[in-house]
């Protein structure tokens, strides 16, 4: 099994006929995701890679059988698109996209209450179950599946893990690039019980950065939940200067608040395995599973 | 992005909020006329920054007459600013606020901000007003009252209420608070702020609420809907470095040490800092190079890092994804062959046609270090920085 997405994804992409829509779209189904529909307002009844494309997700979905989306269109429109799948009640929308106000995710974030779809991102770089599906940017061939859930707010720090990961003859069951935004839809707490309920999952790697409170509230859950598949953690950013945005408008130490070390040691008390040296990731995950 | 307080001050009075009457001077010229013009014979003349504690390093001082004003303007004006917010290097002022002196009855706090736990904006007020909000809430959290904004139906009057009389308002008062807190909100929403904060918002000897000072931070993302905000940018705040970068879409933070580093992704950027500082060296920044890490990103990324004169080493970690490494190989090359490195380059490239990049770095007349993993990039790339004296 994996998590969120798998072999009975049927994918929608927002923003198929885009730059960025357009090539990750052809990424997407050379990997092998059930790229089923494309949805561009304005370029209804159009192909693009073969793929229908409808001017709304509604009609998207109605045509397809599709029970997910991906977000690829500029941040001025992001929060409508995300808002318009969560109304065509699909399970899951991942959102792509970098650079979406504050203020919008705050009104998505409210939008998204008692409904039935789960956001994941925006700002991330997408969700993989390797050799299933691969929904997003991130490039396929480091991928193995495997047994390693891996939770993520990064992109490239993404990879590195997965690499380790594969390296050290294991793999992924699912990774999750949560996003980031100081406002996300999926955050550690959602992504750890997901993986909580996966039999197929043995241990997690969870990769966090400075800002927030996400990374605590994860190593509360973990000791609330007497959860006891091995964890390895790491945050980025111990060395950065508080106050400072460090490229994720999430990443930022904020009235003494959202340093690593809280992070470090709150993941500590649980029992989670830290690593201080982010190139340690796959050997220490290595380590805890026999 | 940050604004001066009188910028700020602007748009407050735009939507009604009660500020002090008051104008900008770049000179010690202006800032007598100013003067002449404020109908006060009490003025207060302040070090425009963009950092707090202004008054505790001296650069907001009364005055009460126009010799004064002179006096005050020629001592602050071109003085270097330190502050707890400036850091030790401190910040030169170029501009003054001068307005008029306000009778001050008591001092209170008002600030907006977004509640990441709630993912809600918080609306918060205390009648500790004059000191750092960080340490009230520290020290006298009860001394705090919060509001926080349903996202659904805004701010409703019943919370406006709850603030004004938990700030201890009275009387006539209460109707001027409520009327500046409200303009407040409509600031934050209307202009998508990501800060507003006024310390103090004061009570006068004649029960008017006024914004004394104003701190107001936009939300970068929200930016490309308020094209009126962009002439408000004081580049002369910034780090020449960083505005440079940003001409080139590089996101770049210069930082103390003397490793510069060059990395695509922001997390693995700061996993980047973190591992130098672990083999014993100190970064000298931030650098996210992004997606397209071409020649030309590459070079523009060598010449922001080399204009830091305490870099000794650069390291380079780039993973691959849908970038191939042996174009980010081969824009290392060319950058190097248009941009003079002196300093020693170390690179690591992992992912997408690695072996490639290798090769091609290995077969290139330049000198580079090579490193085939993540610790071993930023052994030899602190290593380096060592040996250079």
């Amino acid at each position: 099994m994996s998590i969120l997405v798998g072999n009975d994804t049927r994918l929608i992409v927002q923003g198929i006929t885009g730059q960025e829509g357009s090539f990750h779209s052809g990424q997407m189904i050379e990997y092998g995701t059930k790229v089923v529909a494309g949805v561009t307002p304005g370029k209804g009844g159009q192909t693009h890679h073969n793929i229908p494309v409808f001017n709304t997700v509604t009609k998207a979905k109605l045509a397809t059988d599709a029970n997910t989306s991906v977000i690829f269109v500029p941040p001025a429109f992001a929060a409508d698109a995300i808002m318009e799948a969560v109304a065509a009640e699909l399970n899951l929308v991942i959102c792509i996209t970098e650079g979406i106000p504050t203020k919008d995710m705050v009104t998505v974030n409210e939008f998204l209450k008692n409904k039935k779809t789960r956001l994941v991102g925006p700002n991330c770089p997408g969700v993989i179950s390797p050799g299933k599906a691969k929904i997003g940017i991130m490039p396929g061939f480091i991928h193995k599946p495997g047994r390693i859930g891996i939770i993520s707010r990064s992109g490239t720090l993404t990879y590195e893990a997965v690499h380790q990961i594969s390296n050290n003859e294991m793999g992924q069951s699912t990774s999750i690039g949560i996003g980031g935004d100081p406002i996300n839809g999926t955050n550690f707490v959602d992504a750890l019980s997901l993986f909580a309920k996966d039999d197929e999952t043995d241990g997690i790697v969870l990769i966090g950065e400075i800002g927030g409170t996400d990374e605590e509230d994860a190593a509360q859950w973990v000791i609330d939940n007497n959860f006891t598949k091995p964890i390895v953690a790491f945050i980025a950013g111990r060395t950065a200067p508080p106050g400072r945005r460090m490229g994720h408008a999430g990443a930022i130490i904020a009235g003494g608040k959202g340093t690593a070390q809280d992070k470090m040691e709150a993941l500590k008390a649980a029992n989670i395995l830290v690593v201080e040296n982010p190139a340690e990731i796959g050997i220490k995950m290595k380590s805890l599973i026999k | 992005m940050k604004i001066h307080e009188y910028q700020g001050k602007a748009i407050l009075r735009e939507y009604g909020v009660a500020v002090p009457d008051g104008f900008p001077a770049f000179s010690i010229d202006e800032a007598v006329k100013v003067y002449d013009k404020l109908n006060s014979k009490l003025a207060v003349v302040k070090a425009q920054i963009h950092a707090g504690g202004r008054g505790k390093g001296g650069g907001v001082k009364l005055a009460h007459n126009r010799d004064e004003v002179q006096k005050l303007a020629s001592e602050i004006l071109g003085m270097n600013l330190v502050t707890h917010q400036t850091g030790p290097e401190g910040k030169e002022v170029q501009r003054l606020l001068i307005e008029q002196g306000v009778d001050i009855d008591r001092e209170l706090y008002a600030g907006i901000v977004l509640d990441r736990e709630n993912r809600k904006y918080a609306f918060m007020v205390s009648t500790e007003g004059g000191m750092e909000i960080e340490k009230v809430a520290a020290e006298t959290p009860d001394k705090i009252i919060k509001e926080w904004i349903d996202p659904s139906v805004g701010l409703q009057n019943y919370q406006l209420r709850n603030l004004a009389f938990g700030l201890g308002l009275k009387g006539v008062q209460v109707k001027n608070g409520i009327k500046i807190l409200n303009a407040l909100w409509k600031v934050f929403v209307e202009k998508d702020c990501s800060l507003i904060e006024i310390n103090p918002l004061v009570v006068t000897k004649d029960d008017n609420v006024i914004a004394l000072d104003a701190k107001i931070n936009f939300d970068d993302n929200g930016l490309f809907r308020h094209k009126e905000l962009a002439d408000l940018r004081d580049i002369a705040e910034e780090e020449p470095a960083e505005v440079e970068a940003g001409k080139y879409q590089l996101n770049y933070i210069k930082l103390d040490g003397n490793v510069g580093c060059m990395v695509n992704g922001a997390g693995l950027a700061m996993a980047t800092m973190d591992i130098i500082k672990l083999y014993g060296g100190e970064p000298a920044n931030f650098l996210d190079v992004g997606g397209v890490a071409n020649a030309e990103t590459v070079a523009n990324g060598f010449k922001i890092i080399l204009s830091d004169p305490n870099v000794k080493s650069i390291l380079i970690n780039i993973f691959g994804g849908i970038v191939r490494c042996d174009r980010v190989a081969q824009g290392v090359i060319d950058a190097m062959e248009t941009v003079k490195v002196k300093v020693p380059v170390t690179i690591r490239l992992e992912g997408t046609n690695a072996k490639e990049a290798a090769d091609l770095l290995n077969n290139s007349t330049l000198e580079f270090l090579v490193a085939n993993s993540f610790e071993d990039v930023a052994e030899k790339a602190v290593k380096a920085a060592q040996e250079v004296k």
